[in-house]
């Protein structure tokens, strides 16, 4: 196994699954034997603010905190969010982006415009290492709406070398069995979406 | 076998294991995890609580260890301040059963009204304090500070915070070892448990000549470890500080410190000996530092370099040890100019137009600590201070105290249900023995809402969920001697401004009670509404931006092209309203503030 730890960094807005989305990696890599380590913030962000969590693995990893500047993979289910942690990706990093569009209060109340052209900013940074995909309207197909962040998952694992049944098996301890053939249809309907 | 557990609950997981049968706590970010998980998880073999407030809950786990049995109690950091006074006087009456104290820190005041560091209380109450670093040391340690406890017959604590407590990371989970310790009560003990001045005096030399044990013993820790790596630059540091550092700095020699106080001064000696230059890294208060210096250490940096105030972070730490040579990773972006999106109370919370009354009529409102302290922000600008738990209703009294008449109908103090319960009756009590007229209002939403909605025993339930005692506010705060008892249902603006008027101007003390506004995220109690959502009926909406005024998520503003121009009735409107139907639970607020018939219900 490699010394380096790899830091993937999660955004998104309240709702959008982006704890459940970690708790999953948290899982699947360390079953394939990686130390891992996930921080969040609870408290007053479940209320409606944006959510983050910072998700490391590899041999051995210290901080719960990714560095500032040395994000490998962001996952980003909401445009705004992911824009707002755009400069902590590392050079040669990848991000992976749901063009989401949520408002926030500024732009609900007509006092800010929400950012443009924010797929073109990400595509002007890192070229071909920024992977826009419209996640929501998968979820949608798939059942509901509230799987996008499975769907970027199922997107996200193409980047890593782990069976298909280790990522299957390990969202589905995360998920209540009624849920289950929807979420992995969206699981595998995001592999295919990049 | 290992398994991936939060912070919180390896701290569950370590008293389990430990064999600990009573756990109490009031709910507080970032440590209200732990009795949720022994509430689900050990329910067995640890009978949990939550206690009304921390101090009933310290008092609770004093009882239990009293009889022989291990107890945790957990609080946050303000928590600890409100248990203060039993803590400061169990560390001379020692223990029987273990008894440990769970601080939570919350560095940044993420979810806190301020950031104060714990460390202090473990100097102040002389009682030892441990501080771990990852989930593997919350449970480690957890055991290890019942140990501690009962080796050295004292209250022990832990002090986590919120990286610590909300990082998740492996645990190897261990099986439980009941604890040695006999249950039961001896009548012959009284005088180590009865702190009256001849018993005060003798368990006083007992806590300084524990405290020079505990001084010996920390150098012998086996969690305060010593790393020698590069002999020129060594860090003395505890807690996430320690991962933080080592993360940027892998190369430098650590003395990472398990155990916070007493400090292992033999160990620190050593560590001065072996590197030639020691740098402090701890978050908030120059706690080590002071320590150390006073020990008659020269240290190279310390809080000349390292900030004081908020959460420490990787790129904190290499900033401020780097210096000039510091190169920040490049700022492609403006991030800080991008709309922030803070939290804000949810669509149809029964806060809302309670707030917006009180906005509308003007009042200084002394507030409390819950969700609604978000009623301090834009638009509502509601809640103009906001001390602690209980602080507001005492507050508005001492207002009106030097307003005299002039206070009528200029102030109130609003509370929470599980608030009110914590800290609010004895202030209450305060104002009708003291002849005062201040206007207390209980915003009932039959849970503790911020939190995570935990229960309270206004409630009717335990922590497990089983059936008790509901306590009624209005029986209670009659039985004060509060003759002016006032129930509103805050989703009726008009009503509830005509009644919190009437009440805020008599010259005598009331009390408001919000019914039939449980928290929307409550799961067991639901406001029914009368319509499942509102819509805008655009060509009647004026742009007034009334409705805009409310805050509510669900509600968004957008420009008009000249084609929309007019309202049906020819008026001028640079823009219009909308309601996005999915975060509309149909409350009707927007629909009462709007003048111009713009906002109707939505068709099924």
């Amino acid at each position: 196994m490699e010394e380096k730890v790899t830091n993937v960094l999660l955004s998104g807005v309240g709702g959008q699954g982006t704890i459940l989305a970690s708790d999953i990696l948290c899982s699947v890599f360390h079953e394939v034997g990686y130390d891992v380590k996930k921080s969040e913030v609870h408290g007053m962000a479940q209320r409606g603010g944006d959510v983050t969590t910072h998700f490391r693995f590899g041999k051995k990893v210290y901080s719960p905190l990714i560095k500032y500047g040395d994000v490998d993979f962001l996952i980003s289910f909401e445009l705004l969010e992911g824009l707002r942690y755009l400069n902590w990706v590392k050079k040669g990093g990848k991000v992976l982006l749901n063009a989401q569009e949520v408002f926030p209060p500024a732009v609900n109340l007509g006092k800010m415009k929400y950012p443009g052209e924010v797929a073109g900013t990400f595509k002007k940074f890192f070229k071909g290492n920024a992977f826009i995909i419209d996640g929501l309207a998968i979820a949608i197909t798939c059942g509901d709406a509230r799987a996008v962040n499975i769907v970027s998952l199922g997107a996200f694992s193409n980047f890593f070398k782990i069976e298909d049944e280790v990522w299957e098996r390990n969202l589905l301890l995360h998920l209540p069995e009624k849920v289950h053939q929807l979420n992995l249809h969206a699981f595998r309907e995001g592999k295919k979406a990049i | 076998m290992d398994k991936i557990l939060q912070g919180n609950y390896a701290v569950a997981r370590g008293a389990w294991e430990a064999g600990v049968k009573v756990a109490c706590a009031y709910p507080g970010t970032p440590s209200s995890e732990i009795l949720l998980a022994i509430s689900s998880l050990y329910k067995d073999d640890i009978q949990a609580e939550w206690s009304p407030n921390e101090k009933v809950a310290l008092e609770v786990g004093s009882g239990a260890s009293i009889a022989g049995a291990r107890a945790l109690v957990c609080m946050k950091h303000v928590g600890l301040n409100v248990a203060s006074d039993p803590f400061m006087t169990l560390s001379y009456t020692g223990v029987k059963g273990g008894l440990v104290i769970f601080v939570a820190d919350d560095p940044y005041a993420h979810s806190s009204q301020n950031e104060q560091d714990s460390r202090h209380w473990a100097r102040f109450g002389k009682v030892p304090m441990i501080e771990p670093s990852d989930s593997q040391e919350c449970k480690d340690f957890t055991k290890l500070a019942f140990d501690l406890s009962e080796q050295f017959d004292t209250p022990a604590l832990i002090r986590s915070e919120t990286r610590i407590s909300h990082s998740f990371s492996p645990v190897i989970l261990e099986d439980r070892k009941e604890s040695t310790v006999p249950i039961g009560l001896d009548l012959k003990e009284a005088p180590k448990y009865t702190m009256v001045p001849i018993y005060v005096r003798e368990r006083r030399l007992i806590v300084e000549e524990r405290m020079r044990k505990l001084e010996a013993y920390a150098d012998e820790f086996k969690y305060n470890v010593m790393e020698i790596n590069d002999p020129r630059v060594g860090v003395i540091t505890s807690g996430v500080s320690y991962q933080y550092t080592k993360e940027v700095f892998p190369e430098y020699s650590y003395l990472k410190l398990g155990m916070v106080w007493p400090l292992p001064q033999k160990m620190i000696g050593e560590f001065f000996k072996k590197v030639k230059k020691v740098i402090i890294v701890e978050e908030l208060d120059p706690f080590l530092e002071t320590e150390i210096r006073a020990m008659g250490h020269k240290i190279f940096h310390g809080k000349d370099v390292l900030p004081r105030v908020y959460e420490f972070s990787p790129e904190i730490i290499e900033k401020s040890l780097k210096g000039k040579r510091y190169k920040p990773p490049a700022e492609r972006i403006k991030a800080e100019e991008l709309p922030k999106r803070p939290p804000n109370l949810c669509s149809a919370c029964s806060h809302r137009p309670l707030f917006y009354a009180l906005k509308k009529l003007g009042v200084f409102v002394f507030g409390d600590i819950g969700c609604y302290t978000l009623a301090a922000a834009p638009p509502l600008n509601a809640i103009h201070a906001t001390v602690c738990m209980g602080a507001g209703v005492g507050e508005a009294f001492g207002a009106t105290k030097v307003l005299e008449g002039k206070g009528l109908g200029k102030v109130c103090s609003v509370i929470g249900d599980s608030t009110f319960l914590h800290g609010g009756i004895t202030p209450l009590m305060d104002i009708v023995y003291n002849k005062g007229n201040a206007t207390t209002i209980i915003l009932d939403n039959r849970t503790t809402g911020m939190t995570g909605l935990q229960e309270h025993p206004g409630t009717g339930f335990t922590i497990t969920g089983t059936p008790t005692n509901m306590i009624d506010l209005e029986s209670l705060v009659r039985a004060l001697g509060v003759k002016n008892v006032r129930k509103v249902d805050p989703y009726h603006i008009n009503e509830t401004m005509d009644v919190i008027k009437e009440e805020i101007e008599r010259d005598e003390p009331s009390v408001i009670i919000t019914t039939n506004g449980p928290c929307i995220l409550h799961r067991r109690e639901k406001r029914k509404f009368e319509n499942s959502y509102y819509e805008v009926v655009s060509e009647n909406c004026r742009g007034c931006t009334m409705c805009l005024d409310i805050g509510c998520p669900a509600i968004s503003w957008r420009d008009v092209k000249e084609d929309e121009a007019l309202t049906r009735d020819g008026h001028k409107r640079k823009g219009i309203v909308y309601i996005n139907r999915s975060q509309c639970p149909g409350c009707g607020v927007c629909q009462q503030i709007c003048k111009f018939e713009a906002i109707v219900p939505g068709k099924a």
